[in-house]
């Protein structure tokens, strides 16, 4: 189990939680894990044919997935998932 | 028994070894610590680049601090070299291992055209409103006057530009210029804190300059009282030394960014949503620029703004003084700057976490293909100072930057 952390914007989405534990042996795993338990989060988080958009960042643990295999980087239950979608807010 | 003062000075020569400006010049090159032993009226009307100043009644008092390597090689010098030859021995009794003074002083290392600068002396008043940054050695009345001349440009005068500004002004930035199209609304009192009640209905500018105003006269305040855009854009930004972002969209964020880019300038960048907050910065070249961190932004539907979503209004000020910080470190030259890192903030857990963030090649902005820049600039390093004068604008050899986000929200709008 891997914990992933739900940004704000997304938590409308994901019954309100911070942060969830998903099963699964790469992030693309943990991330459509993520999205079968709230599908309201697929259209935020994926493309129409299943990658992610290029709005949201994934990073396992502080690294940006997109410099490690993508959704194909292998994660460890001790490891945690950040979803991070672009945020413009300057209140 | 009672010395005669040329007897002092013979005993000095006996232990300090008096060098010609000459083999100074070539003991600093090999990286000697210069000492500059004189008062400080005649400091402040010029010295030696790169000296530190002890004056001679203190030196004593002041070199442990100053220089603590008792091996360092030292090299004082005073106006004519006697007193630098009697501190020199003082710091030789210290157990200073080798103090060198230069014979013929000041006035001859002047008079032969060597190199000398004169250091940007500060008023009374400015030595009373900033002595405690002067009293921080890695700011000093040397990086004071850096911030005194230096400018500085906020991209909205909303939640982040409040706080951000107010600081930059009592810091003695000496140069902040605004962009705000907006007026100030009652709504946005409760975060935005260089606007005030009895200002409801002025344009933000205006209301923000009176607030600096206010606060530093010594400040001068610019005001762009436009929404930025890419036929603006360039114009306004040229000249800053760096930028703090605080819009409200990502269209202006985009389009900051590419001229940001063009024009080599950093942006310090934040953004809030309730009670959390993300701030970087993107140092052209030398880290990844917005949009290899976002390549594309969300529909305006899965990125609510303030106005929508609300904020916790401290939050906006937690995040700019943050920018602040970032920026007074970018023009004093010193620390390590939030380049290649992002760091998001969670006010309900009180936490920071911080993300790696990387330059990406094939960015439209500043990846290979985008423009000589990058050859340009060349740097890795995150401590250099900054050129107080803006690089002139770079040639862009690449297509046009595409792919503007969508938006249903007016540039630059950060209520």
């Amino acid at each position: 189990m891997s914990k992933v952390r739900i940004p704000p914007v997304l938590r409308a989405q994901a019954e309100g939680n911070k942060q969830v534990e998903i099963d699964g042996s790469t992030v693309g795993d943990v991330v459509h894990g993520l999205v079968q338990r709230f599908p309201g989060l697929g259209d935020q988080l994926l493309g129409t044919d299943g990658s992610l958009n290029r709005f949201v960042n994934v990073y396992l643990n502080d690294q940006d997935i997109r410099y490690l295999q993508e959704l194909g980087t292998p994660v460890a239950a001790a490891d945690t998932v950040v979803i991070l979608p672009a945020m413009a807010g300057g209140a | 028994m009672p010395k005669t003062f040329n007897e002092l000075m013979r005993e000095a020569r006996a232990t300090v070894r008096e060098v010609w400006p000459d083999e100074a010049a070539r003991l600093l090159a090999e990286g000697a610590t210069l000492v500059d032993v004189r008062e400080q009226d005649e400091w402040e009307q010029g010295h030696i680049p790169g000296a530190i100043h002890l004056a001679r009644s203190y030196i004593e008092q002041e070199i442990e601090a100053a220089v603590p390597d008792r091996n360092a090689r030292l090299l004082l010098y005073c106006a004519g070299g006697v007193r630098s030859l009697l501190a020199a021995r003082e710091l030789h009794e210290m157990g200073y291992a080798s103090p060198a003074s230069i014979a013929g002083g000041f006035q001859l290392w002047k008079s032969q055209g060597r190199p000398w600068t004169q250091p940007t002396v500060l008023t009374l008043e400015q030595k009373r409103r900033y002595s405690r940054h002067l009293l921080i050695p890695e700011v000093g009345a040397e990086g004071q006057a850096k911030l005194l001349g230096s400018r500085v440009l906020f991209i909205g005068a909303g939640g982040l530009g409040s706080s951000a500004m107010l600081y930059l002004a009592a810091a003695g930035v000496g140069t902040i210029g605004i962009v705000d199209f907006d007026v100030v609304d009652l709504s946005n009192l409760q975060r935005q804190v260089v606007h005030t009640t009895d200002r409801v209905g002025q344009k933000k500018t205006a209301s923000a300059a009176e607030s600096i105003r206010a606060l530093n006269p010594g400040v001068e305040v610019i005001t762009y009282d436009e929404m930025l855009a890419e036929d603006n854009v360039a114009r306004i930004i040229e000249g800053y030394d760096v930028i703090l972002d605080g819009t409200d969209t990502f269209e202006t964020r985009y389009t900051l960014n590419d001229a940001a880019v063009r024009a080599g300038i950093p942006v310090v960048h934040a953004s809030v949503f309730r009670f959390e907050g993300q701030l970087t910065v993107f140092r052209p070249f030398a880290g990844p620029c917005y949009r290899c961190l976002y390549p594309a932004a969300p529909p305006p539907e899965l990125a609510p703004g303030c106005s929508v979503a609300g904020v916790l209004g401290v939050v906006p000020g937690t995040l700019g003084m943050l920018q602040a910080t970032e920026a007074l470190k970018l023009l004093l030259g010193v620390g390590d700057p939030l380049v290649g890192r992002l760091l998001i903030y969670d006010a309900l857990d009180m936490s920071f976490q911080e993300l790696k963030l990387r330059r990406d090649p094939h960015c439209p902005a500043c990846g290979d293909g985008a423009g000589t820049a990058a050859d340009v600039q060349g740097a890795e390093t995150t401590a250099q100072p900054l050129t107080l004068q803006a690089p002139a604008a770079r040639p862009l050899t690449a297509q046009p930057l595409t792919a503007q986000p969508p938006s249903t929200r007016p540039l630059g709008e950060t209520r």
